[in-house]
């Protein structure tokens, strides 16, 4: 549900959470993203970080420079829903290689879903997905989008660590990872692209608001693709947004 | 000119820290950064750089001796036990280490942790524009990890040690707290009133199973009255978390950056540094404050720290309510009101 008006809420007196709604929505993603750039052209004093997730924009402040009346008459003038557009800034093409052996929980969460690992695959690998956010980890990056047939809720109890470039599904969502977490997901395929690297600035490729889509690989090409990504290349591929 | 520190023992959870990694929020990067951010400033501001880092001692302790060259040290924390070749020093202290001698640090009476800075910079690579360890992504200090036996730290760009110990007075430490202040939400209304007032008048065991991504406190249980699953939010520094068990989690420096468990509260920024010093088995409580009372604890704090730190070489030129601090930080809730 998007919400007639923002609301404004305080994560402690130092940061600002607008919130534009309650769900997983396309439609409220694109007002936040929208705040987003628009904050960050006005660039006001004392505004620090921002986060942006699925339905909601996180301000950090410094309300000895900035109150928060002061921020929030601010952000009300910025009016950004007339930019709010939600055509994706870039296009992007990630390999993806869902064999077993390399795709850990397929089976497990193709049998959860009552298909085959191929169908699951073919399905997750159809889908054109949106970025919403990154969070939990450096370069975790959080998409919408899922095909319906693969909405599954999230393990009891989180598995091991995921492998490097895990991409998962849960909660009727899916994500690309980096680095190994334990997960309470499925780890369903993996990218050899590293969507968040030390040797790049900015380390991201890919920015919110962007799109998606993977194209399936197999097991032989993911170690040689692996093998080039290592030594630094960028795999995914760009397509400019029309 | 450059010298080093070799580490001869550390125990888990010993990291470099420097005021923490900005600008890379958004894209999952944690900003780390210290612990207790008010020691952390004593620290590095006797060690003459309000933009320096500093060793972070967990309660594992650490010892290490100077290599090559005499450093010049700055120590503010909780109340270790610190030692150089033995003998016992002041628990906020500045110091020259000759080659060879041995500082040791070990939890004292109070508080978790402690802050070593060097008279100059560690000649370590920034990632990102900081030094700050983030052990769980691997970034940052040596080699993005825990620091460990027979490591050496290059420290360049020295600055002359003092020339005799110095006690260190920083006002902004003194204030213990029986009850850390909150800002209530954003999250309240996931709770019944009945519940909110549980975990207003209970007192809090913070438990072993806490480190510095998170504080877990034992109490009892916070029901929830619509779910505990929210659409995952930001998460600031002092956010009090209630997941499914109703288990109090209170992200630290280390929390990752957002979250889909409801906030019932958040510790304001004044009382981070009074948090982050309880131990595991100590008890803390909270209080409700508003945001005007928030900003204005924030204010004092920060025209405190602008005014510096005090070093001294007679002990009595330190106020006692400044060594009477020491006795009372860490232990948040037993501790006598000061103030």
């Amino acid at each position: 549900m998007i919400y007639e008006r923002p609301r404004y809420l305080d994560a402690g007196e130092s940061a600002l959470v607008v919130e534009f709604g309650d769900s997983v929505d396309p439609a409220l993603n694109v007002l936040v993203l929208a705040l987003e750039s628009a904050l960050r052209r006005a660039g006001p004093k004392g505004v620090g970080e921002t986060v942006p997730t699925y339905r909601s924009l996180m301000i950090h402040y410094e309300p000895l420079t900035v109150t928060r009346a002061e921020l929030v008459a601010s952000l009300e003038s910025l009016s950004p829903r007339e930019s709010a557009s939600p055509t994706a800034k870039a296009r992007w093409r990630l390999p993806c290689c869902y064999a077993p052996e390399l795709a850990e929980d397929i089976a497990l969460a193709a049998h959860s879903l009552g298909m085959t690992g191929e169908r699951l695959a073919e399905l997750h690998a159809g889908a054109d997905y949106r970025v919403y956010m990154y969070g939990f980890a450096p370069g975790w990056c959080y998409l919408g989008g899922l095909p319906r047939e693969l909405a599954l809720p999230r393990r009891d109890t989180p598995r091991g660590p995921t492998p490097q470039g895990a991409v998962l599904i849960g909660g009727g969502l899916s994500l690309v990872a980096t680095n190994p977490m334990p997960t309470g997901w499925y780890v369903i395929g993996r990218t050899p692209e590293r969507l968040f690297s030390l040797d790049r600035n900015p380390p991201i490729l890919i920015e919110p608001g962007d799109a998606i889509g993977f194209d399936p690989i197999d097991a032989r090409t993911f170690w040689a693709l692996e093998a080039r990504a290592a030594s630094g290349e960028t795999l995914a591929r760009r397509d400019e947004a029309r | 000119m450059s010298g080093a520190l070799r580490i001869i023992s550390a125990g888990p959870g010993v990291t470099i820290q420097d005021a923490g990694r900005r600008g890379l929020l958004r894209f999952g990067v944690t900003p780390a950064g210290p612990m207790d951010q008010d020691a952390f400033m004593a620290a590095v501001l006797a060690a003459g750089d309000a933009d320096g880092a500093a060793i972070e001692v967990s309660i594992g302790g650490v010892e290490l001796i100077a290599e090559g060259l005499a450093l010049g040290l700055a120590i503010a924390g909780g109340s270790f036990d610190i030692r150089l070749d033995g003998r016992a020093l002041p628990p906020a202290c500045a110091l020259r280490l000759e080659p060879g001698e041995r500082l040791s640090l070990r939890p004292g009476r109070a508080g978790a942790w402690c802050y070593v800075a060097p008279f100059g910079r560690f000649d370590l690579p920034l990632v990102f524009g900081s030094l700050s360890t983030h052990s769980r992504a691997g970034i940052g200090g040596l080699d993005g990890r825990m620091l460990g036996r027979d490591d050496i730290l290059p420290v360049t760009d020295l600055r002359p040690p003092p020339d005799r110990l110095l006690a260190i007075g920083a006002t902004w430490l003194e204030a213990a707290r029986t009850k850390l202040r909150v800002l209530l939400g954003p999250q309240d209304d996931y709770f019944s009133h009945d519940t909110v007032e549980t975990f207003f008048s209970s007192r809090w065991r913070v438990s072993a199973r806490s480190d510095r991504m998170a504080y877990r406190l034992e109490g009892p249980p916070l029901r929830h009255l619509k779910g505990h699953d929210l659409v995952s939010d930001g998460l600031a520094f002092g956010a009090i978390q209630i997941p499914g068990d109703g288990t109090p989690l209170v992200l630290m420096a280390d929390r990752q950056p957002t979250g889909g468990y409801p906030k019932i509260a958040h510790v304001i920024g004044s009382d981070l540094g009074p948090l982050a010093q309880a131990r595991p088995g100590d008890y803390v409580a909270f209080e409700r404050v508003s945001w005007e009372t928030a900003v204005a604890a924030r204010r004092r704090r920060a025209d405190l720290i602008a005014a510096g730190p005090r070093l001294a070489s007679e002990p009595g030129e330190i106020s006692t309510e400044f060594l009477l601090s020491w006795n009372l930080i860490g232990g948040v809730v037993d501790a006598k009101e000061v103030d």
